[in-house]
This record gives C-alpha cells, structure tokens and sequence, in this order.
C-alpha cells in the first residue's frame, strides 16, 4: 500500500462553542479517489477548508508527503500542490479556457503574455484527460455546458500539477451523460497518480468511483472503508447512524482502514 | 481514443514560479487544434458569437452609418470637409473620458465623477499656468497627476472603505464641483473665467499637423498593424496552433489602409475659405485677400490614436488587462486565484480619472478658457453614453478602448447632426431627447444581449 499523500491527525476545529471537528482522521493517497461522504452538518465543508487552508486547525496533525506542515491560508495550500475546485468552480464567464485555466499564473515574457505557451500547455492538460467534449480551447467559457465548466475547473489541476484535488459535489448540478462523464474524469485524474478527494451526497458516484470512503459522523470519522468492503445499505447506514455491524463508531474497529 | 500519458515534464524553474504548468507533447496538440481554418470559418464564428449575444461594437457602427446617411441627406452641409475634422474634434474629448470609464466599467463600477474630475484638473492646469506663469509641460503634467490622484482616493473609497463606486462618485461629482469653483475664483491671474493663452495648450485641440505628418502617420499606423497580425499568425502556426487566416489579415490591413489613407486624404484637402479671394478694406484700400489656407490632420486624432493603441495593449496583452476583465467577469474567481482584487479595482479607478484629466484639458484647450462650468453638465453622461454606445457592458466584464471611440463618434455626430438640422429655441431640447434616447438604446441592447448569452451559456 503506498504511503497516504495527505495525512490529518486528531484535527479538532471549534467555532466559538460549536464543536465541529473532533479529532478527526482523514488520508489520502496518490492514484486513489478518496471519498468523502456524510450528512449535512457531519463537517465534510469544514474539514475540506482545513485541508485547504481557508480554515486553520485549532489541533492537531497535518502531514503532506510524510513532513509535518502548518497550513494557514489557501496560498500555502496551492503551493503544496492541493487544489481545491468549488462547487460554484469560480471560472470566469467572459474568459476563454485557456484564459481560466491559467489566471492569476499567467506565463509571460517581460509585460507581454505569452498567449502560445499557454495555449498549448491548457490543450495539453485537456488532451491529456482524454476531454474530446471542448470544441476549441478558445471557447469562451460562457458558452460552456455545466460539464464542460466542471472539465475545465478539474484540467486546471492537471495544468498545475497538482498533487492532490479536491472535488466539491462536482456533480450535483448535471444530467446523466454529463455526471458520466465527469466520474470517467475523476478516475482519469487519480489513473494520473493524482490524489483526489471526492466530496458527494450521490451513493452511486461514490460507489461507482471510489477506491476508498471515509465517512463522517456529527464531527467525528466514523469509520473509512475500502469501497470493496461496503454496500449501498451499509453506506447509508453509516452515513445516517455512524455505525454498521462491527464498523463504526462504538465498534472495536472503530476506525479501519485508516493509517 | 488515444490515451496519451502525461507527458514527464522536466522541470525549469523560472526563479519567482515556484511551480510551472505542464509542458504538453506537440503530437497532442496537432491533434485537438486544426491548423488552418478558412475565411469562412471565421466568419461563421463570428456571426455564431453575434447571435449568442456578443455583439461588440456591430450595433455601434451600424448606428454610426445610418446616421450619417440621414444627417448628410437631410442637410448636405453635414458632410463638408470643415464638418468632417470638426466632428474629429468635438469627439475628442468625450472619447478620452469614456476610454477611462471603460475600465471603471469592465469591474461593473461606475466613476459618475469622471466629468468634474476633468473639470477640476483642467482648471488646476488653467491655474497655475495663467496665474502662475507655468510652463505648459508643468502645468498640464499637474493636471494629469491630479487625475491620478483623485483617481486614488476614489478607487481606495471603493476598494478599501467599501462605499458603493455609484454612492463616492456622486459625492465626488458634486464635491468636485465645488472645488472647479474654488479654483475659478481664488489664486492668482483672472477670477470666474480664466482665458488659456498657452499656444501649445490651446493647439492641443485647435491645431492641425502638417499634410506630410498626416501621412507618415497613416503609414505608421497601418504598417506596425499589419506587422503585428503577421507576426501573430506566424508564430501560431509555428507552434502549430490555429492561426487567422492570411486572406483575412489581408482584407483587414486593406481595409485600414483605406479608411485611413481617406480620412487623411480629405483632412488634407484645403477646407478653409470655400471660394477665391476677397475684397477686404483696409486702411481704407480695397485689398484682394486669400482666405488662409486650413488643412491637415487635426492633433487629437494622434493623442487617440496614441491612448487607443497604449489601453487596447495594456488590456489584451499583459497580465494586468487579464485581471481587470477577470474581476469584471468574476470578482470571486479572481480572487480565489491569488488575483489583488483592490488593488485592480483602485487603478481602474486612477485610469479613469487620468483620462478624465486629459479629456479636460482638450475641453479648455477647446474653448481657450475655463470655467465654473468645465466638465460639468452633460459632460460625464455623453461619456458614459459613448463607451455604453459602443458596446461596453454596463455589468462588467465586456468591454474595448476602441468602445469609445466608435461610441464617442456616434454622440459627437448626434450632436453635430442635430445642431445643424434643428434651429431655433428647440435646438438643445431636442438634442439631449434624443442623445438620452440613444443612449438607453444601447443600454437596452446591453441588457438583452446578457440575457441572451446567459441562456445561451447553459447549454
């Protein structure tokens, strides 16, 4: 088994007197997607901006490639190599593809952009995905699908060589075809040796998708399981109580599979 | 399906990057990017991207035509060679003011005190050279500073303070109102209006060049235009991306080199006196007089020339033109992309009120004075009108320095057009009915052409 990429340890997290996160276990490792599954309120948001920077841990460990770091803002966390894509997947409207993928890391030369450069590294990462839905990566992204916007959103972190991205509901707002293809992506991206972080209400995504799924209860990790070990009941399960038969909290393997 | 794997990157660290994006393999590329695309081609996409709303400046210039047909045809006087530099002129400087508030208008803000911001520098540049006896570089040096500056501390309202752009500028407009007038009325040299005696000053907007400058320019002009298309398309299709085609580049430097090398034919042509001499009595003598010759290409078409191609360069090709329409098209994304969101938006801020400065010293250079009243009025309206006009979104995110132009003409030839056709004690209520009615159209065609790309979008 490799060695998780991303490892939490013990991750506490407060707001005032609320107690999001308690003492929370959570890897990840490269080439695997990793799912993050759990009610709403179970601190899957809270714990994706701790990784992300957006948020810092009141306690605990935060381990990237086996070193110990300290993650105050979402900066530190881009430069790591862990790249975040919303769910609102923050593209802007009136850029073109190529435009989005590389704003705000724009290549240049003295004042001027290089436009070439870029245009071939954004075809690069799109080919590289096996995307063969975007007709010209000159299309402005208003003209976009919602998949398409999701498949640009999910290249710039191949663009950037990510080590490990976090997916936030990225299909919650598409249709069949369109939700097929973008879990064809993520499992692309993870064959890429990336780790990626799913974050889903959909059983199925994650079912279909996973290598792994950590599941959060009321704050705490109530278990993580590999996917081969679970069914959809036990899932829910999971999800809905913290506990299914021996797995679960309360259960002597209260937390399997985790390092 | 080609699978292809990433391709291994060997890593280059440009000092200051600290991770760099992957370098593709060119056999990857040949594959998603066609070569060469026709002429047709483009003009398929082009009407595609008309018809999904992104209409540009089309409307613009379509306007731009039928106006000038009827006015012409109503009053054949319109056409004339004086009218055609005048027109020139009186566009001047609503095209400096609106080339500012295009970028104001790129983040979706407003600078309503554009116009008195003008008035303040151009009567501070009055001031200090009537009154004080400064040198023109000086005195219209302080004039631009004092754009910048204003521009500051609108934008650092706006940015750090986080009042509404609307709710500073309209202070700021009346405000600056009240400063015109402190200037006008205390210093030294003449009080309430003070006349510009400057010859460079006054030459800004009154003098011609030379017929030979006028076509070196023109030259100038349509040479590094069609130097700068084909070193574009060559490089592209070096890199084996697609390029625009050759015919195309071809029909748009023709296209220039005729409309240029006629406007600076006409300009060139004599259009002082019309006739031949004239008895004139003097001393008591009849003397034969010839009328002196006016011709030549009036200096404010080179000072646009010189901000239109300075603002389009500045927002298409460097980094900082990237991140004004990015915070214009999503302030959010920009941010989360490590992009100064306040920062852009304070200079955006200062462009404004630094072109503001320079369309007010063109507005006293104009009249050879200023007054209570410079860049009052409907100054800073026919401004927001023209970039409006000429297809800037009033949402944000969409918008050109060329915008200006073509929507500065369209008012200047509104206001020309109708000075001539009505006369009378109606002559200006019917020219602001009908500019305000222009310029709601072109804000209505904004509006729906948003909607039409936002249900186009999602698709």
């Amino acid at each position: 088994m490799t060695e998780p990429i991303l490892a939490l340890r013990g991750i506490d997290k407060s707001f005032g007197p609320v107690h999001v996160l308690r003492s929370v276990d959570f890897s990840a490792r490269p080439g695997e997607v990793t799912a993050l599954v759990g009610d709403n309120g179970a601190g899957k948001s809270t714990l994706i901006k701790c990784i992300g920077g957006t948020y810092t841990i009141d306690a605990g460990e935060y381990h990237f490639e086996g070193r110990p770091v300290s993650v105050h803002s979402p900066r530190a966390a881009s430069e790591l190599g862990i790249e975040i894509v919303y769910q609102d997947l923050a593209l802007c409207d009136n850029l073109d593809i190529v435009q989005n993928m590389f704003l705000g890391r724009e290549n240049h030369r003295g004042v001027l952009l290089d436009e070439i450069s870029m245009e071939k590294a954004a075809a690069g990462a799109l080919e590289s995905l096996s995307v063969r839905t975007v007709k010209s990566v000159r299309q402005r992204v208003s003209s976009l699908s919602g998949g398409q916007r999701q498949t640009v959103a999910i290249a710039k972190s191949v663009l950037w060589q990510s080590k490990v991205v976090l997916l936030d509901e990225p299909t919650a707002a598409l249709g069949v075809a369109q939700t097929a293809q973008v879990l064809d992506l993520v499992r692309r991206l993870a064959d890429q040796g990336i780790a990626v972080v799913l974050i889903s209400h959909n059983m199925l995504d994650v079912l279909q998708v996973a290598d792994k799924i950590a599941v959060l209860y009321l704050g705490q990790m109530a278990a993580t399981v590999d996917r081969k070990d679970v069914d959809q009941q036990q899932l829910v399960e999971l999800i809905t109580t913290g506990r299914t038969g021996s797995i679960g909290i309360g259960s002597n393997h209260a937390t399997a599979g985790t390092v | 399906m080609t699978s292809s794997s990433p391709s291994p990157t060997t890593d280059v660290d440009k000092p200051g990057d600290h991770r760099r994006a992957a370098e593709p393999d060119l056999a990857v590329i040949a594959a998603t990017a066609p070569i060469e695309g026709g002429v047709g081609d483009y003009f398929r996409t082009y009407r595609q991207r008309v018809r999904s709303g992104d209409m540009g400046s089309l409307p613009a210039v379509a306007g731009l035509i039928v106006l000038v047909i009827v006015f012409w045809s109503l009053r054949p006087q319109f056409g004339s060679l004086a009218n055609f530099s005048d027109l020139l002129k009186q566009s001047s400087p609503t095209i400096f003011i609106a080339m500012g508030l295009v970028f104001v208008l790129l983040l979706g803000e407003i600078d309503l005190a554009a116009g008195t911001a003008g008035g303040v520098c151009a009567t501070l540049m009055a001031r200090v050279s009537v009154g004080y006896g400064w040198p023109w570089p000086f005195a219209i040096g302080a004039a631009l500073v004092a754009g910048v500056a204003i521009g500051f501390f609108t934008g650092s309202l706006c940015a750090k303070v986080r009042i509404p752009s609307f709710v500073v500028t309209l202070a700021l407009f009346l405000a600056f109102q009240g400063v015109i007038l402190f200037i006008v009325l205390n210093g030294a040299g003449a009080h309430g209006n003070i006349s510009i005696t400057d010859n460079f000053i006054t030459n800004l907007y009154n003098g011609q060049m030379d017929p030979w400058l006028g076509w070196a320019l023109a030259v100038v002009a349509i040479v590094s235009y069609a130097l700068i298309k084909l070193q574009q398309v060559r490089s592209r299709s070096k890199a084996g991306l697609t390029a625009e085609p050759i015919a195309l580049v071809a029909i748009k430097v023709a296209a220039l080199a005729v409309i240029a090398g006629l406007a600076v034919y006409l300009l060139n042509l004599n259009r002082g006196g019309t006739g031949g001499s004239q008895l004139i009595n003097q001393g008591g003598k009849l003397v034969l007089v010839k009328p002196p010759a006016l011709q030549g290409v009036p200096w404010v078409v080179l000072i646009m020339m010189f901000f239109f191609a300075l603002w389009t360069f500045v927002l298409s090709r460097t980094r900082y033109g990237r991140h004004v329409y990015a915070t214009g098209g999503n302030t959010e994304a920009a941010r989360r992309a490590g992009i100064r969101v306040d920062l852009i938006r304070i200079s955006v801020f200062m462009i404004s009120s630094f072109m503001a400065a320079v369309g007010g010293v063109l507005l006293a250079s104009n009249t050879h004075s200023v007054d209570a009243n410079t860049g009052g009025g409907n100054t800073l309206l026919l401004a927001v009108g023209a970039a409006v006009i000429g297809g800037t979104s009033l949402f944000g995110g969409r918008g050109r320095p060329a915008d200006a132009i073509i929507g500065g003409f369209v008012v200047a030839v509104i206001a020309n057009g109708m000075a001539d056709l009505v006369q009378g004690n109606n002559r200006d209520s019917i020219q602001f009915i009908v500019t305000g009615a222009v310029l709601l159209l072109a804000a209505a065609v904004d509006a729906l052409s948003r909607r039409r790309s936002g249900a186009t979008g999602v698709g």
